[in-house]
């Protein structure tokens, strides 16, 4: 498991935390029921608050991300990942929407939009 | 367990000195917490740590420690309890082994394995006088001592300053593992705030003898912040939201005490986060409000 903290990026240090563990949990590399580190372990390792951990794991336990049991531990909880690509879908719609208004205020055509977005894929 | 809340309670204390008064300060460091105790050197910081300790007499106010009065229990609670000056307490011609001997007749909880397990971390000579050890070496010295006979409460008063970068860092550590169960506390008096702005779980700003502030490090940070406008903008900011404001030629910096708030309000105005040394600046400024 790695974590990176990076104290100039104005991102509160708690919420980095809670965001890298997300993205580890949604691409598998943390599995369901899966034990993290104790929140005292990883303020150790990190010389960081314990109170940061704990916000981080309070957010992630929230969010529906992980589970904790008093005098046990953290654990990565079941995803329902069918539920997570749905919103991820909207919120691309949601984007595209915002770049083809944009682009009809400028007088861009869709074909152009289309060749954009190829570009920026970094494909032909 | 121990079947108190806060490893340290103070209560309306007040120290009366010759042009010095420690003024009905208050603050608690609740169990498993560090607390960075921060201020300029003369704002009170030793005063507060030598009224705890019970080294020097309050005229008012109630203190408690691990839930103990501090007066009536001092004898129980000195057992129990570590404490780091920034200058060594002991007399120059012992050396590590001697101390040893000292400390195992002073504590009953004394630990000979987890003191020379420290020893052995921190590199230290056994037998070599303490009066020729270096700055670092003395200080890691008082650090084993004090962590070596199963303390709840460590109070260090300015133990980190005047260390290298390097063995600031290592002594951090330490305490971070020394407080891996949740059942120690730690108060930590510095004016180097980098140290704190790390590992600290909860800050109090003392100031002339007064407390600006006190509560969750990571909160108090998120709710200050830096705007930066200019002098005409600097009319449409309304005081409360100000805790002072430094001017010069060509802007001026605001610390303001709602970040949140303040970034819809002055949406036009950048406003950088807050370190806990901008924040004791500012502060220590508040009553002419505009500084430079």
């Amino acid at each position: 498991m790695n974590i990176n903290i990076s104290n100039s990026s104005g991102e509160p240090i708690y919420l980095q935390i809670a965001n890298q563990i997300k993205t580890m949990i949604l691409e598998g590399k943390l599995k369901e029921g899966e034990a993290l580190p104790s929140m005292r372990i990883l303020a150790t390792e990190l010389r960081i608050s314990f109170m940061t951990t704990k916000r981080a794991y309070e957010e992630l336990e929230r969010d529906g991300f992980i589970e904790s049991y008093t005098g046990k531990g953290s654990f990565v909880k079941a995803q329902n990942l069918e539920l997570y690509r749905e919103e991820q879908i909207k919120r691309i719609e949601a984007l595209l929407m915002e770049a083809s208004d944009t682009a009809q205020k400028a007088g861009v055509t869709m074909e152009e939009l289309h060749e954009l977005l190829d570009l920026v894929n970094g494909g032909e | 367990m121990n079947d108190y809340e806060n490893a340290i309670e103070i209560n309306g204390v007040t120290k009366k000195y010759d042009g010095f008064t420690l003024d009905n300060i208050s603050f608690d460091v609740p169990k498993g917490c560090i607390m960075g105790f921060i201020g300029q050197n003369g704002a009170g910081k030793t005063t507060t740590i030598r009224s705890l300790l019970h080294i020097t007499d309050i005229n008012s106010g109630e203190i408690r420690l691990l839930g103990l009065d501090h007066i009536k229990d001092e004898t129980a609670i000195k057992k129990r309890i570590a404490v780091v000056f920034d200058e060594l307490p002991f007399h120059d011609v012992f050396n590590a082994k001697d101390m040893a001997k000292i400390f195992e007749g002073m504590y009953p909880e004394w630990d000979n394995a987890a003191y020379m397990q420290y020893i052995e971390r921190f590199q230290l000579p056994l037998k070599k006088k303490i009066g020729q050890f270096s700055k670092g070496m003395k200080m890691k010295l008082q650090i084993a001592c004090a962590l070596s006979h199963n303390a709840e409460l460590l109070v260090m008063d300015e133990a980190t300053t005047g260390l290298d970068p390097v063995v600031r860092d290592e002594i951090l550590h330490i305490f971070m593992e020394y407080l891996q169960n949740g059942e120690r506390s730690i108060l930590m008096s510095s004016h180097i705030t980098s140290d704190l702005e790390k590992i600290a779980d909860m800050v109090t700003f003392i100031d002339k003898g007064k407390i600006l502030l006190t509560g969750y490090k990571d909160e108090i940070i998120e709710q200050h912040g830096i705007l930066k406008c200019d002098q005409e903008k600097l009319q449409d900011i309304d005081s409360e939201d100000i805790v002072s404001i430094r001017t010069n030629n060509f802007g001026a910096e605001v610390m303001v005490n709602d970040h949140e708030n303040a970034s819809y309000k002055y949406s036009d105005c950048v406003i950088d986060p807050a370190s806990l040394d901008d924040i004791m600046l500012y502060y220590v400024h508040r009553d002419t409000k505009e500084w430079s």
